[in-house]
């Protein structure tokens, strides 16, 4: 089976500053990735070039079998993104949203119509559907911008930090959100900042100063690195990070 | 075509929503419309003189009263001596001075030529070679009447006669009222659309959009349509307010003004979309869409006349579709031109339109 | 006052780091400037002109070599008839049309009258009235140099006031000088206050233990700098590049100019407190701003041809005072004199301004 992803020595430069150096992995289709890193190690640089939003500086890399320089547009056909900073539309409504970005992916009305009201009936959201986006909760939010980047049943993915900022609980009811759609043949590309989350990856990689330093199932790397949990990998490999947020 | 029915309707969706939109829409150019005519008015009525009378005789005061009785002077001051008139000058209460001097009255009979002085205060232009040459020809009037007097004969005169064709009243609403609506038109679909797609980058909605796969053209489109269509409303508010509060009915066709209307607006949304891909934040975007708008203001011939330019600036003036627009507006709507005699500013504003919308198609990028 | 130059401090620096507000605050006066200093003008030059000769004696001859010879006319066409003229006109291929009848020279001398037509494009009357006045110009000369042996001649000696050449530019420079500063004064202030508010900075700044005066000001100080600069700036072009003259005395001209500054920067702060975002700041301060400031100046159109209710509006605009200050210390070299009560309704518009701005911000920290 062809992999999801290919990454070859992955590049991108900003001036002198390498944001992301020459990183290689591959995803495997149906599996769920995780993507980690501290703040400001490469993560979404990453990430946005494999999404087509941006060239790579050098390196190959192809995503859903399509070349990441010449086809993104091929590409963009068969991803979902949502990115870290909400991204819908904060003034229409729960439905207008779900219609909008289903037409803009080209599904016929009839099917849209059964996907939408499915999706609101899943979400618990037939009280809110008619509300503006901007005025739900930030956890309805993020549900919400997940299934919105679900709805066109892709072959992947990419979820920049999905849950920053959520309590535990939604945390959960996101991540069943995000099993039932491996369930369903996607591919899972993931960023997270939260261990817990790593763990429920098949599995993942760590990357520091632009770098990947590890890439192994969760299990695998605890063992690997003699730590009890993954929060203690982590700090283990990002300890050596020179760069930080700013 | 089916992905731009989608974005119609989002768009459509969010102009409606948002408070602040609709009043500038439609508020704004009513108020300015219905106000701005009033004010810019450049007729050279009320000129200010101060006449120095140092003769005191028959002819001075002749004189004086024959200045007086046209109307297109206002007497602010008799004085006796000019630097007592220059006095009205500095502060702005008088534009001319008319200075008589002593002995006008008898020297004129004797030494058969007499000078009389006339002092213009040149800051104002065109109202210093306004005044100067109605007072030279009531002058020249004036000396004919003595002529007449002393030899019996009137001196050969030119009977001038003036028509001022498609505005014989010179009623200035006739002319700012288009040329106004036209800068509306173009304040509004210059602003909003340089704000839009600056707007989804800021929130961020951008990434979204850039992550499908759709096609640069559809989305510009998708931009460019609404604006255009409540553009196309605004016109015809405008031309509204024009009938109804001014009188002022098109003399050509009102098709031909409306299809003019149609592209211009492609071409000015087009503007106004590149300033929005070019631009990181919406005020970075709202200052460069108003430098441009302002030199397109003030070079477009809407205030004062583009031929009166030198070369360069009528080469700017040119390059500027709002030069055109108005242009054309002004000679359909007061003049009746017909489509065959305004076809070449048709091809410049189609030229503008694809140039700009190509360039912002060209300069959104979906991939950086 | 240690204090207040820590804060000012930091304001020069947020404003040196952000490049692209440099280049506003200084790229739009110079290039404005001189874009208007050199294109605007109340002449009116190459007007392109008809002559319809019907006539073709010495008289109209040497009539339409005085058109060709003038600067104002472009002498484009000779047509045979009126009716060729319609279409010119709505083509905008002429601005006006001299018509000589037949016979013109033979009425002239034999009974004394001749009759000549001049057309116009109406639809233009500001351009239209100055054809024509430049057109009866070049007709009334003619006469009189026909008749300058006939006796009892009264000559006029005309003299320009403030400027012989007639430079046309010389009424716009200082309006458009007087546009500039309120409109990026302005809008500069009140986006950077309504900025700290937006992102949330203000209220640090708020907290500390610093009098919400101090705040203000400091924020007022760098702009006030800037603005200063960019007045020098402008004044240079304009005396050196445009060739304005500079009659009065600098001192008056700058201290002047700086008060008119203050005003703008307190009219900023006042929208800053009512904008709660920039959009909003933006908005008041540009498109609100804009056109009132270029139709109630003066500078463009007399304001005494304006209806009442809106010549007493044009009080309320600081530009118009400070056009009328300009005019007079700059370009008619008078003194201050002459200008207190423009200088004193100055003050008093900048206090009130500051006044009300500084009770609104402190009434909302309350």
């Amino acid at each position: 089976m062809t992999p999801a992803i290919v990454c070859r020595n992955l590049t991108k430069q900003f001036g002198a500053f390498r944001a992301v150096d020459a990183i290689s992995f591959d995803v495997q289709p149906g599996e769920i990735f995780g993507f980690l890193g501290a703040n400001g190690a490469g993560k979404t640089t990453a990430m946005r070039m494999l999404c087509g939003l941006s060239y790579p500086t050098s390196g190959e890399a192809t995503v859903a079998g399509y070349d990441v320089y010449r086809e993104q547009e091929k590409i963009k056909r068969k991803i979902g993104y949502m990115s870290q900073k909400f991204s819908l539309y904060e003034n229409l409504t729960v439905r207008e949203n779900i219609t909008f970005f289903g037409g803009i992916y080209g599904l016929s009305d009839k099917v849209l119509k059964e996907k939408r009201e499915a999706m609101i009936g899943t979400l618990g959201l037939s009280n809110e559907a008619g509300k503006l986006v901007g005025s739900l909760p930030l956890g309805w939010k993020q549900k919400l911008a997940f299934s919105v980047a679900v709805l066109h049943d892709p072959a992947i993915v990419f979820l920049d930090e999905p849950t920053g900022g959520v309590d535990p609980i939604t945390r959960r009811q996101f991540w069943d959100l995000i099993y039932a759609a491996a369930d369903r043949g996607i591919t899972v590309f993931v960023t997270t900042h939260y261990m817990d989350e790593a763990e429920y990856c098949d599995r993942i990689s760590i990357m520091v100063d632009g770098r990947i330093e590890a890439l192994d199932a969760p299990r695998l790397l605890k063992e690997r690195y003699h730590a009890a949990d993954m929060q203690d990998v982590f700090y283990q490999l990002a300890r050596k990070a020179v760069r930080s947020d700013n | 075509m089916r992905t731009l029915r989608f974005l119609l309707q989002k768009e459509f969706r969010q102009i409606f929503r948002d408070r602040s939109i609709l009043p500038m829409i439609f508020l704004m150019p009513t108020i300015q419309l219905l106000i701005l005519p009033q004010a810019a008015d450049f007729d050279v009525r009320s000129i200010t003189l101060a006449v120095v009378d140092q003769d005191h005789s028959t002819y001075s005061r002749q004189l004086v009263s024959k200045v007086l009785a046209t109307g297109y002077f206002h007497l602010t001051g008799m004085e006796t001596s000019y630097q007592a008139a220059l006095r009205y000058v500095e502060q702005d209460r008088a534009d001319l001075i008319l200075q008589i001097p002593a002995g006008f009255e008898r020297k004129l009979v004797r030494e058969n030529a007499q000078s009389l002085f006339v002092a213009i205060d040149a800051i104002n232009g065109s109202k210093a070679s306004i005044g100067g040459s109605y007072l030279t020809s009531i002058i020249g009037d004036f000396n004919n009447q003595i002529r007449f007097k002393w030899t019996g004969q009137m001196p050969s005169l030119l009977d001038i006669v003036y028509s001022h064709w498609y505005n014989p009243t010179k009623n200035y609403k006739n002319y700012m009222v288009p040329g106004i609506l036209v800068l509306l038109l173009t304040l509004v679909g210059g602003f909003l659309s340089a704000l839009n797609i600056v707007r989804e980058k800021e929130i961020g909605t951008i990434e979204q959009i850039n992550v499908t796969p759709i096609r640069k053209w559809e989305f510009i489109l998708g931009k460019l349509i609404p604006f255009w269509v409540l553009g196309l409303v605004v016109f015809t508010l405008g031309l509204t307010i024009a009938r109804f509060v001014y009188g002022i009915i098109p003399l050509g066709s009102i098709p031909l003004l409306y299809l003019f209307a149609g592209v211009y607006l492609i071409a000015i949304l087009g503007f106004g979309l590149l300033i929005s891909t070019y631009s990181q934040t919406q005020l970075q975007a709202m200052f460069v869409a108003f430098f441009f708008i302002m030199i397109f203001t003030l070079m477009s011939g809407l205030f004062t006349s583009t031929d009166s330019m030198p070369f360069w600036a009528r080469v700017l003036s040119f390059l500027t579709p709002v030069t055109h627009f108005i242009e054309v507006v002004r000679m359909i709507v007061l003049k009746g031109s017909t489509f065959a005699e305004v076809r070449n500013q048709f091809g410049y504003l189609v030229l503008f339109a694809v140039f700009l919308n190509g360039w912002a198609i060209l300069n959104y990028r979906k991939t950086s | 006052m240690k204090q207040l130059l820590v804060f000012v401090r930091k304001e020069f620096y947020h404003v040196f780091r952000d490049r692209r507000t440099l280049l506003i605050l200084f790229g739009l006066p110079v290039t404005q400037i001189l874009l208007f200093g050199y294109a605007l003008t109340s002449e009116v030059k190459n007007a392109a002109i008809s002559v319809v000769d019907q006539s073709k004696d010495p008289a109209t001859q040497a009539i339409t070599e005085k058109v060709r010879a003038s600067t104002h006319f472009n002498l484009a066409y000779a047509d045979q008839t009126v009716h060729q003229l319609e279409t010119r006109f709505r083509r905008n291929e002429i601005k006006c049309a001299l018509v000589f009848p037949e016979g013109f020279a033979e009425a002239l001398t034999h009974t004394g009258k001749a009759r000549v037509q001049i057309l116009t494009d109406g639809s233009d009357p500001n351009t239209a009235t100055i054809l024509t006045n430049y057109l009866s110009a070049i007709l009334t000369d003619y006469i009189g140099q026909q008749q300058a042996g006939i006796p009892y001649r009264i000559d006029v000696q005309t003299r320009m006031l403030y400027n012989p050449e007639m430079n046309g530019s010389m009424n716009f420079i200082p309006g458009v000088m007087a546009l500039i500063f309120m409109i990026v004064c302005t809008t500069l202030t009140s986006v950077s206050i309504v900025r700290e508010k937006e992102t949330g900075t203000m209220e640090i700044l708020l907290v500390s233990p610093f009098r919400p005066v101090l705040v203000l000001i400091a924020k007022a100080i760098p702009y006030l700098a800037l603005s200063v600069i960019n007045f020098l700036l402008i004044l240079f072009l304009g005396v050196v590049v445009l060739d304005m003259p500079l009659r009065g005395n600098f001192f008056l001209l700058f201290g002047e100019s700086a008060l008119f500054i203050i005003t703008c920067l307190s009219l900023g702060l006042m929208i800053s407190t009512i904008a709660s975002t920039q959009q909003t700041a933006m908005l008041i301060s540009m498109m609100g701003m804009m056109l009132p400031t270029i139709l109630f100046t003066g500078f463009l159109f007399p304001l005494e041809n304006m209806p009442r209710p809106l010549q007493i509006i044009s009080n309320a605009i600081p530009s118009r005072w400070y056009y009328l200050i300009v005019k007079s210390v700059m370009l008619k070299g008078l003194g201050f004199g002459y200008v207190w009560k423009e200088t004193l309704i100055l003050a008093g518009m900048a206090t009130a301004l500051l006044l009300i701005s500084l009770k609104r911000f402190t009434v909302r920290l309350g």
